[in-house]
């Protein structure tokens, strides 16, 4: 009898697949009834699996599985991380407790945003950074003159975000207790003869966590939770249904609502902090942080854009349509955008010029084509400028979190 | 005694930190200079090397003193006096040929045919021409392309019109000559090897560029347009040495009130609040002032004193990228008796560069990091203008031996052994029994300049002057003014424009854009 060999892809053959699989890739392909797949971040990643409504509605009313590995994440350690990462990034990462995440982003010498993403510290000085792209480079040349080291590790973990009013109850069926789990905290469990971080964070706006362990235990954690999520209907959710969930959270995210200043090629697709909304996360007086002073300046000139949450009459989503003034005059565009079926509102993201975001917003209109049997049907829509988020329930931020 | 306040601090005591406290100081403002060594005057000092032998420890000759530093610094009533102010150049030849340079940038050439005297003539006026174009933007802030950036422009005006001036003909054949390298243009124009080697070597000398690399030309109209005592494009000998303009500097800044600090090595610069306040010495010491001025090297002020925690990420790339390979290294003899370079004439400048081919060759070998087979150099015997370099009856040859590998493949200390030993057979080749002469020999490679003078690469110019590190791009684009991104910080070493050589220019200008900028 022939032993059978284990499968050692020859290296040599990568261009026939050009796409990764995740470590979670036998359970999402499986789970995947729609085969319905995108690139994301160089893997080949759910897009939906099997009906979207259902997939949206889980996440606000059970619980859902989100399959998190292609996020890129950085490993940031040494005695020198938090003065480090308080250059690159714009807040505080000295303040942030170990066994705490915050919300940050990174700019270049021109105060320009090069990326958002979450810094969890680990330990004193054992920080992780998780992004949308990839920033090797820049963290690297960042690195001169301090005593840290940088490397990445997003094949070394597998990481999936367990989201919806219910993931608590789930992870309390499936042996991990966090009721005292605050907000943008963590806690370690062992997995399976290793380790599993459970952070309270995620993408939908809603209750959630994510979970953070080796690839080698991914299918383990995966089985475990729906296991225990079967009574609650726990499902898998694609990037569609997570899309509409974090619109409604009024969350961004990089290159669908800001192009990263090192990938711009057109000179004024970059923004600042200021332009995203984002400026209030900047710490002015930790010391210099890249772009403090382009921002300085930026503040005390004031900034062309801004980036404001849209209310608009209808129910016809207005995704990339141009906002304008008295329905003449150009002043934004929009880059997301859906009718919430949470909120039953039509909603939309948008980057609108100053000051048409706040004094001059009166008057203002997006311009939709809605394609109807063949046909574009022009539609000029009343928006009105609202507050972010769109969708912020209380369960989001109680703690200890319901037992629904 | 309590500390006396300063308004100023400037950070290195060489020729650009000492014009620029001086500036400084005539503007009203309360002076300290502060130089990690024992004597002021960075590049522009002597060294006893053996025991009774003193050569200058880097540069050997003036030909680029700013005028302005000249006149408002009286350097002659300080103790300037020349040995020599016009000292011929010889294109010393193995056979005994040699060809002798007289006057401002060759003006007669002794040994030379008809029609190659012709020839240079031509090509000399030429060169001249266009490096009077130049000259006036040595002694100013460079422009930058940007609005509102406070550009001169009047004087711009004015240096635009005079470019104009010369004529279409002329204005076509500067543009097209600019960016040209210095093979080219010898090769279009002449034919005697002598001449074209001595010029070609006259060129790259202090850069990282072969004859044949491109805008090397540029350098040879740069030399040409510097000036001592008034005399353009002149060559000069200080007297009692180099030290003695070091000195001369010194004294004047001293006696206008500027205090120098020798042996005060600074340790970082204070910032408090994104500004610059003062320094802190090696030792601990802190002094702080509203102004401070870092007259040594871009690389070494930001990455070092400044530190990168107080810059941006692309601004320190930029600092890091900054091109500073040093070619030079600098070669101190202790001679028992006269070289006897086919009877050159020891008191000229002699120049050992066969031809312009062989000035390339030795740029090759430094291109992968190795000793050149055969370097090319420029000797200067002080000992021979006057006493007191050496005992009596014995000699002191200094020499710029180029090139020499910044970063050698096989290692400081084999490359420095290799490049001595090619350096003095290439000297006996030329002076037939001067091997024996020897009783001490130094060597200076581009590391050893680096350690001891703190030049980064051993660049001479703290930084490569190239085409793409020139003018508004020098030190490196986005900061070409003086000033830094820290307020009350600013440049004014031979990093920034117009670069370096016995100057003072880069620390007159920034003194200047400072006084213009900064309230006292």
């Amino acid at each position: 009898m022939k032993a059978e060999k284990t499968m050692q892809p020859d290296p040599r053959l990568h261009y026939l697949t050009p796409l990764r699989q995740t470590p979670f890739h036998a359970r999402t392909a499986a789970a995947n009834r729609l085969n319905s797949w995108g690139p994301w971040g160089g893997y080949t990643t759910v897009l939906e699996y099997e009906d979207l409504a259902m997939e949206h509605s889980a996440i606000r009313n059970a619980a859902t599985v989100y399959d998190l590995c292609p996020m890129v994440k950085y490993r940031i350690t040494g005695p020198g991380a938090a003065d480090y990462l308080n250059r690159l990034t714009v807040r505080n990462a000295a303040r942030l407790p170990v066994g705490a995440v915050h919300y940050t982003i990174w700019c270049d010498d021109a105060g320009k945003i090069l990326d958002d993403g979450t810094l969890f510290r680990l330990g004193q000085d054992d920080y992780r950074l998780c992004c949308q792209e990839r920033h090797l480079p820049w963290l690297l040349d960042s690195a001169i003159g301090f005593d840290v080291r940088v490397v990445e590790e997003t094949e070394d973990v597998a990481a999936l975000s367990l989201q919806g009013p219910c993931s608590y109850a789930v992870l309390k069926a499936a042996g991990f207790e966090v009721a005292e789990l605050k907000p943008f905290r963590m806690v370690d469990f062992v997995l399976d003869g290793g380790g599993l971080t459970v952070s309270r964070t995620g993408f939908t706006g809603d209750l959630g966590y994510e979970l953070w362990t080796t690839p080698d235990r991914a299918l383990v954690l995966w089985d475990l939770l729906f296991e225990a999520g079967a009574p609650w209907g726990i499902r898998p959710i694609g990037t569609q249904a997570l899309d509409l969930a974090r619109t409604e959270a009024g969350f961004i995210i990089t290159n669908l609502d800001f192009i990263p200043a090192h990938q711009a090629v057109r000179e004024d697709r970059v923004r600042s902090p200021f332009e995203l909304a984002l400026d209030w996360m900047i710490d002015w007086d930790k010391g210099h942080f890249n772009g403090r002073r382009a921002l300085l300046a930026e503040r005390a000139e004031g900034s062309p854009w801004a980036f404001v949450g849209l209310d608009i009459e209808g129910n016809v989503s207005a995704e990339h349509a141009i906002i304008y003034h008295d329905k003449k005059h150009e002043v934004g565009q929009i880059t997301a955008a859906c009718w919430s079926p949470t909120v039953k509102r039509n909603i939309a993201l948008a980057h609108v010029r100053r000051p048409y975001h706040s004094a001059k917003s009166a008057n203002l209109w997006v311009e939709v084509y809605a394609m109807r049997e063949l046909q574009y049907v022009k539609l000029m829509l009343k928006a009105r400028v609202c507050d972010r988020p769109f969708f912020n329930p209380p369960r989001r931020r109680a703690t200890p979190p319901g037992l629904f | 005694m309590p500390m006396p306040s300063f308004d100023a601090i400037v950070i290195g005591g060489g020729t650009n930190g000492l014009a620029c406290a001086a500036r400084l100081r005539k503007s009203g403002r309360n002076v300290l200079v502060l130089d990690a060594r024992v004597t002021p005057g960075g590049a522009a000092v002597a060294q006893d090397f053996a025991p009774g032998y003193r050569a200058p420890s880097l540069a050997h000759i003036v030909n680029m003193i700013d005028p302005r530093v000249e006149r408002e610094m009286d350097l002659g009533r300080h103790g300037l006096a020349y040995a020599n102010l016009d000292l011929a150049s010889t294109a010393v030849s193995r056979d005994g040929d040699h060809l002798v340079l007289h006057g401002a940038a060759a003006e007669r050439v002794a040994g030379l045919g008809a029609s190659e005297q012709q020839a240079w003539a031509d090509l000399r006026a030429q060169l001249l021409t266009f490096a009077d174009v130049l000259a006036p933007f040595k002694s100013m802030t460079p422009p930058r392309i940007a609005a509102g950036v406070g550009n001169e422009y009047m004087k711009l005006g004015k240096l635009g019109f005079g470019i104009r001036r010369m004529g279409k003909d002329s204005f076509r054949e500067f543009l097209r000559m600019l960016l040209i390298n210095v093979h080219d243009v010898l090769n279009d124009d002449l034919s005697d090897p002598r001449l074209k080697g001595i010029l070609a070597h006259d060129a790259v000398l202090g850069t990282w560029l072969g004859p044949r690399s491109p805008n090397s030309l540029i350098h040879l109209l740069n030399r040409f347009s510097g000036q001592v005592a008034g005399r353009r494009s002149a060559i000069a000998l200080p007297k009692g040495g180099m030290g003695s303009l070091a000195a001369a500097m010194a004294t004047s800044a001293g006696a206008i009130g500027v205090t120098i600090r020798t042996g005060a090595m600074v340790g970082g610069i204070v910032i408090e609040g994104d500004r610059a306040v003062g320094v802190t010495l090696a030792d601990g010491e802190e002094i702080r002032a509203g102004t401070v001025v870092s007259a040594i090297g871009p690389k070494p002020t930001f990455l070092n004193l400044v530190g990168a925690q107080h810059l941006d990420t692309g601004f320190v790339n930029r600092v890091r990228h900054m091109k500073s390979r040093g070619g030079a290294a600098k070669l101190h003899l202790a001679l028992k008796a006269a070289p006897d370079f086919r009877g050159a004439d020891l008191t000229s400048r002699l120049v050992l560069a066969p031809s312009e081919t062989a000035v390339e060759l030795s740029f090759n070998a430094v291109k992968y990091s190795e000793v050149p087979e055969n370097p090319v150099m420029e000797v200067i015997l002080p000992s021979a203008h006057e006493e007191g370099h050496a005992p009596s009856g014995r000699h002191v040859l200094s020499a710029i031996v180029q090139f020499a590998p910044h970063a050698p493949k096989d290692g400081p200390d084999a490359a420095r052994a290799r490049m001595l030993e090619r350096t003095l057979a290439v000297l006996e080749d030329h002076a037939t029994g001067i091997r024996g002469l020897v009783e001490h020999a130094e060597l200076l490679m581009p590391y050893d300049i680096e350690a001891r003078y703190g030049m980064a690469g051993g660049n001479w110019h703290h930084g490569e002057l190239s085409v793409e590190q020139m003018l508004f791009l020098r030190p490196f684009p986005g900061m070409a003014q003086y000033a830094t991104p820290i307020p009350g910080l600013w440049l004014a070493g031979a990093g920034c424009h117009p670069g370096g050589g016995i100057s003072g220019a880069a620390g007159w200008n920034a003194a200047e854009r400072i006084v213009k900028e900064v309230r006292a």
